[in-house]
């Protein structure tokens, strides 16, 4: 391919920090300098291509390291690889965290999503826009960050060669302004485990050191995978099977079913890709699982990994979680160390590796084909289904994709054994459930249930609302899930408990909002983020989210006039569309939380 | 004897149900193929016999039974026993919402008039979303004396990006940048053409639908109030510059070529040409002082 650069040479730092993931340039060929050989002999055209997929770690190196991504940095990136620019560049606009105009190297991204909303956010953003200016040049607002727990959250980067990350969470003003003033960073704040709930995936959390595979080993770490290997493929995909566990991540597809088909694909390589781009807001359940027990996530992967015939797997975790990304980068490196990875794992003759790659800033990347787009180093854009992942995923190739939790429940399955796992829970909805409380409720955090407890009592265990105030609604599912009222607090957290109600679990989040809380805000905020977070690619969400988000602004603005009737409707056409039409989960579900709150609760009126 | 030759491997007939028609389909092919072969005329934007489907502007949407959501006509291969329905109210309405919510961030007025027809038929009012809504407006974009971009024009069809790389030129000197609302067409950086990897093939031109990409003779014409295409007459020819035999469409409006094309379902050029077939044909018309 012929590749045109004219944006000039990358700096020295640039180039540093391409090779520091490539490696250095062989020849002309592959973006280094011309010698006497390279008029002779052209190679390098097909294995360079094949790197494609290393787009993303090197624009993340780039970035890192320059702050931006420069036209001549990209073109030098692009050379490597041999990436047509224009196609390299759809790649860096696509993603927020990619900067293309040069900006400072402090960058703080404050987080005014739902729950930090509830906790201040709103207030913390206006006094930030007083003392720095408005958003976009020294702090950035963010969608959600996965730190509700503590809410109202934030992340500071600093580019340079001494790159480094820090979740920042409470944060407030002074804090902030400290941050951004240069001073120094506040301490990593860590959280316990609420006491209440129950403790089986959560078991090991506070209670083993996230560092180190001996102590991991020692809360028996690494059982499940022995077993696993004893009773082999056909045997845990049995127990899986007979677990009859569903999917964690919000489609609730059955676990056991996927694993079958790409066990028995007769296509190969199989792949295997942990989903851990958790960006769904409200939903912080897998940074918790990956921050203190990453070692469960590398042991269940590798299960995962050895019975469906996969010999490498990806573990894809979104940008915004630094700290879950360096103990689970360090849980592989350790796991490899020790024969729990590589080529002969446990003796037995089997081979499966893991990479860890990182997001970079987009929800979409969430939804899998999007993910599998994401670490082929290409735009993060859903693929139309069928083909399924189990068919043509991931390369071109049959892929198992589950979802962090999913995966952990694994475990379990492989030790007790599938009977004895869906003993807990309902009939249809086995084992326990990873349940995100945020908002106003008197203990945030990660509680563990066994599925089918009610909503009433999840919201009892954190202690329920503070005292003198009542209930006005809770966000089942996050933002692409449902309202929920008091009326309704007796369902039951199952698959099909909240079928039935109209409302869905979704990857676990349950925002709970008094009734101080400012729904009309609370739902321009939801229509922003899907404006924000649709990846452009179908017209129904692309032109749809937006087309939302003015129309509810219009019909908020001027409550129960003549024209709310018409705009009621509209956006109900809007929203039939987007659900119908729509390529993938995100346009789909982009109207849901909209839809269950204006009626029903009585946001707006709706005439006869 | 002669050698034998390969024709392929057989295709089997599929049982379909479309519209409550009970049909045979070829294995393979797509719905669209389908409802094309018993004439219902089905709305495409994206789309082109040429090129790979990318199913992303969803107005060809039908409903297949049992399916949770509406399907792309033009991607979505048929199955035995598929029962499919192509004009039902959700087909209608999804139809309608896609070309209502094309129209009002997008000027079609330059699409053609199966578009305009597809617009009445589904009831499409774009205006219903109110004054101020945002539009993807913008000036036009003439960098260069051959072509020009106006992307207020601009569906995000894809075509363009697929015909400029694998589909047909593998020049790749476009794509698609941003995100959401803010996508668009671009080269790399934005940098204006012949500071890109373009070659001035023109097949973006070719297979765009709603006159984005469109000759910079045209754009002169019609910006001077002089572009007329009832006064155009088509004459067929041979490209006469090499041996590869491209068959061109020379439009000619008072006895000067104003633009070139080439039929989509040509042997030789599949609808593409190169920058000589393309642009290449001043010498026709120099004439003597």
């Amino acid at each position: 391919m012929d590749i045109r650069t004219t944006g000039g040479p990358a700096t020295a730092d640039e180039v540093a920090a391409v090779d520091s993931v490539l490696g250095e340039p062989d020849s002309l060929w592959e973006g280094g300098e011309r010698t006497p050989a390279d008029d002779h002999v052209a190679y390098g055209g097909r294995s360079t291509r094949t790197r494609r997929h290393l787009l993303l770690p090197v624009l993340h190196a780039i970035q890192d390291r320059a702050g931006w991504v420069s036209r001549g940095a990209l073109e030098y990136a692009c050379r490597r690889l041999t990436i047509p620019p224009a196609e390299a560049y759809g790649v860096v606009s696509f993603y927020s965290r990619f900067a293309l105009q040069e900006r400072a190297p402090l960058a703080l991204h404050v987080c005014d999503d739902i729950a930090c909303k509830c906790a201040g956010a709103d207030e913390l953003c206006a006094a930030l826009e007083q003392g720095f200016g408005p958003a976009g040049k020294d702090w950035h607002r963010s969608p959600c960050l996965g730190l509700c727990e503590r809410a109202p959250a934030a992340l500071v980067e600093r580019s340079g060669p001494d790159h480094a990350e820090l979740q920042v969470a409470p944060i407030d003003i002074d804090v902030a302004s400290n941050v951004l003033r240069g001073g120094d960073w506040p301490g990593t704040t860590a959280r316990h485990l609420p006491a209440q709930g129950s403790r089986k995936l959560l078991r090991r959390v506070g209670a083993v050191d996230p560092d180190s595979i001996d102590s991991y080993r020692s809360h028996g770490g690494y059982a499940a995978l022995r077993r696993a290997l004893e009773i082999g493929s056909e045997g845990v995909i049995r127990e899986l099977t007979e677990a009859r566990l569903l999917g964690r991540g919000g489609a609730a597809f059955p676990a056991g079913r996927k694993w079958d088909s790409v066990a028995r694909a007769a296509v190969r390589p199989h792949y295997l890709v942990c989903n851990a781009d958790e960006s769904e807001p409200g939903t912080f359940k897998d940074r918790v699982l990956m921050e203190n027990d990453p070692f469960a996530v590398v042991e269940a992967m590798t299960v995962a990994g050895t019975a469906t015939g996969c010999e490498r797997g990806y573990l894809y975790v979104r940008a915004e979680y630094p700290l879950a990304r360096r103990r689970i980068e360090s849980a592989v490196v350790q796991a490899r160390r020790q024969g729990f990875l590589g080529a002969d794992i446990e003796g037995r003759g089997v081979s499966f590796d893991i990479e860890v790659r990182r997001g970079a800033g987009a929800y979409i990347c969430g939804e899998e084909t999007a993910l599998f787009n994401s670490i082929e180093g290409k735009r993060g854009e859903p693929r139309n289904k069928p083909p399924f992942p189990v068919q043509a995923g991931l390369f071109g190739k049959p892929t198992l994709v589950n979802n962090v939790e999913t995966l952990v429940n694994v475990l379990d399955i492989v030790l007790e054994g599938g009977a004895a796992f869906a003993a807990t829970g309902t009939a249809d909805s086995t084992g326990t459930r990873l349940f995100c409380l945020s908002g106003h409720v008197r203990e945030p955090g990660l509680y563990e249930v066994p599925m089918g407890t009610p909503l009433r009592a999840l919201l009892e265990l954190a202690g329920g609302l503070r005292p003198g105030r009542a209930l006005r609604a809770v966000l089942l599912g996050g933002a692409a899930g449902s309202f929920v009222t008091e009326a309704q607090l007796d369902m039951p957290l199952s698959f099909e408990g909240t079928r039935a109600a109209g409302a869905t679990l979704g990857s676990g989040p349950v925002i709970v909002l008094d009734d101080t809380a400012d729904l009309k805000a609370i739902l321009l905020r939801i229509a922003r983020f899907f404006r924000d977070e649709s990846c452009g690619q179908c017209v129904p969400c692309r032109v749809g989210t937006v087309r939302q988000e003015e129309v509810l602004q219009r019909l908020l603005k001027n409550g129960g006039a003549e024209s709310g009737q018409s705009d009621i409707a509209l956006l109900s056409d809007i929203a039939q569309a987007m659900r119908d039409a729509s390529i993938c989960g995100l346009g789909q579900t982009a109207a849901n939380a909209i839809s269950s709150a204006l009626i029903p609760l009585k946001v707006v009126h709706q005439n006869g | 004897m002669a050698d034998a030759v390969f024709v392929g491997l057989p295709r089997r007939l599929v049982k379909l149900t479309v519209d409550g028609q009970e049909l045979e389909a070829l294995e393979g092919s797509t719905i669209l193929e389908v409802c094309r072969q018993i004439h219902i005329d089905t709305p495409t934007l994206c789309q082109l016999e040429t090129l790979t489907p990318v199913n992303v502007c969803r107005v060809c949407v039908v409903e297949v039974e049992g399916s949770r959501v509406l399907v792309p006509a033009c991607s979505r291969k048929v199955e035995a026993g598929m029962r499919i329905h192509t004009d039902s109210e959700r087909v209608r309405h999804s139809r309608r919402l896609v070309l209502e919510l094309l129209a009002s961030s997008v000027d079609m007025s330059l699409c053609s008039r199966e578009v305009h027809g597809w617009m009445a038929r589904y009831g499409a009012t774009p205006g219903r979303f109110g004054a101020g809504v945002a539009t993807v407006a913008q000036p036009v974009k003439v960098d260069n004396d051959l072509y020009v971009r106006d992307y207020s024009r601009c569906i995000l069809c894809y075509k363009c990006v697929e015909a400029c790389g694998v589909d047909a030129q593998n020049t790749f000197a476009i794509g698609v940048a941003g995100r959401g609302f803010d996508a668009h067409i671009s080269t790399e950086f934005n940098v204006p053409l012949p500071e890109s990897a373009c070659v001035y093939c023109g097949n973006c031109i070719g297979v765009c639908p709603t006159g984005a990409l469109m000759f910079k003779s045209e754009h002169d014409m019609r910006a001077a109030g002089t572009w007329d295409e009832a006064k155009q007459a088509v004459t067929e020819t041979v490209c006469p510059y090499c041996g590869v035999g491209c068959m061109l469409e020379l439009h000619v409006q008072d006895n000067e070529i104003v633009k070139v094309t080439s039929p989509l379902d040509h042997s030789v050029t599949s609808g593409h040409l190169c920058i000589k077939g393309r642009f290449g044909f001043q010498f026709v018309q120099r004439r003597r002082p």
